[in-house]
């Protein structure tokens, strides 16, 4: 009897629903991305049940991490065109005498949150070493007020909110934070006439029903 | 998988035969920068908003304007809830400064769900039940109501009520900013309608730094 011979075939994979799949999740991917904005620090919020989301837009954030920094970030607002960030920079650099280069300001537009003391900030818009802006970080911004005038802080909230009047407070809180500062912050922010706060919570259910209290 | 193209030899000088080439591209590079892609934008993604609460707090008093127009509050009403260091918490009813003392006195509780809930949930029987029986209705298609439509029923439900508690919350030194988001957190679960977050009377710092 003939062997029956099989014909050699190279292992041939089609690929194409696989491609299929992948270009489609791609679409998806990249359609639904919104990228996560880079934080000057790291925050382990407290837990809530509110499940109210958060502005996307015209939102100013104050940032407090756990050993009490306090870091700002204000976003574009709705129209980008409008370069909110650029004019409270100018604003601030008024206020503070200083003086910045149109290249500093148009990089500040285009970063996120920020804690540091103003007098530093052109040293941190040159630098491109993330060790060194790092390093110019570790202070936050300065919530004293000093010299008879207010704090930075009073300054950037009360720009931001004079160039963006649409703009709401959210405060971005560590867990472990100490209330005393966050009770500063909210003090300020109360000197600006701010008496709204968004507060960062992560999301945990809590069920309480009827029979908890028969 | 690639595949050679294995040049036929020999034959030569005989005539040019149009070859029969597979159509088959090699679509591996392609895959890997998909797949490369792919893993990015999903670790990039942000996929869940973030949560907020919403906190009004009460608006500084004038200082120029001296004609006191503080609202006066039933004592019976009021409840203070004051939040110490070391995960600590104490609640009394009625006003220290009164002549007759607070209506009950201070007490240690804590924050799980037998501790101050119980307390809040019991102060506030009638608005909680309410609220429930309302949002179960909706919820068994009982009663059919859009979304916004239960939220103001609740709305109205809280702002009706004339008998609930009225919270004070208090913190002292030591508090964590954890402490003051778990206590307005409970103010949600329990469904109460009016609330503060105050600054401490010093008496109140006294009794807090020698309770147990």
């Amino acid at each position: 009897m003939p062997k029956i011979k099989m014909p050699v075939k190279t292992p041939h994979v089609d690929m194409t629903p696989m491609v299929d799949l992948f270009a489609l999740l791609l679409t998806f991917f990249m359609l639904t991305t919104s990228f996560r904005p880079q934080e000057a620090a790291i925050i382990d919020t407290p837990n809530s049940v509110s499940d109210k989301q958060a502005p996307d837009k015209n939102i100013m954030t104050i940032f407090i991490d756990s050993i009490g920094h306090v870091y700002f970030n204000i976003d574009n607002g709705k129209d980008s065109s409008k370069h909110y960030r650029k004019d409270i920079l100018l604003k601030m650099a008024e206020n503070y005498n200083l003086k910045f280069s149109e290249k500093q300001v148009n990089k500040f537009a285009t970063l996120s949150s920020f804690g540091l003391p103003i007098k530093d900030m052109s040293k941190w818009l040159n630098s491109d070493d993330p060790k060194e802006k790092e390093r110019l970080q570790k202070n936050g911004i300065p919530t004293d007020s000093a010299e008879g005038r207010p704090s930075e802080l009073w300054y950037w909230i009360n720009v931001s909110r004079v160039k963006n009047v649409d703009s709401e407070v959210a405060i971005k809180g560590a867990a472990s934070a100490d209330y005393k500062i966050v009770k500063k912050v909210i003090d300020i922010l109360q000197e600006n006439k701010v008496n709204k706060f968004n507060l960062v919570t992560n999301l945990q259910k809590e069920e309480v029903s009827l029979n908890d209290i028969k | 998988m690639g595949e050679i193209i294995q040049e036929e030899s020999g034959k030569k000088g005989s005539k040019t035969k149009a070859k029969k080439q597979s159509t088959h591209i090699d679509m591996t590079p392609m895959v890997d920068l998909m797949c490369l892609l792919i893993t990015f934008f999903m670790l990039t993604t942000a996929f869940s908003k973030p949560k907020v609460m919403v906190i009004t707090m009460p608006e500084p008093p004038d200082k120029n304007d001296t004609a006191k127009s503080q609202i006066k509050i039933p004592e019976f009403r009021t409840i203070n809830i004051l939040i110490s260091g070391d995960n600590k918490l104490y609640w009394y009813t009625g006003s220290l400064d009164s002549k007759t003392g607070p209506v009950t006195p201070v007490t240690k509780t804590n924050y799980s769900k037998d501790g101050l809930r119980k307390i809040l949930l019991e102060k506030n029987k009638d608005v909680f039940t309410q609220i429930e029986e309302l949002k179960d209705k909706v919820k068994k298609g009982v009663l059919v109501m859009a979304d916004s439509t239960v939220n103001n029923k609740i709305k109205e439900i809280k702002k009706g009520d004339k008998k609930g508690p009225i919270i004070l919350i208090k913190a002292g030194d030591g508090a964590k900013y954890r402490n003051i988001v778990d206590i307005v957190d409970e103010m949600a679960i329990c469904n109460i309608g009016s609330y503060a977050i105050v600054d401490m009377s010093p008496k109140e710092l006294e009794i807090i730094k020698t309770a147990p």
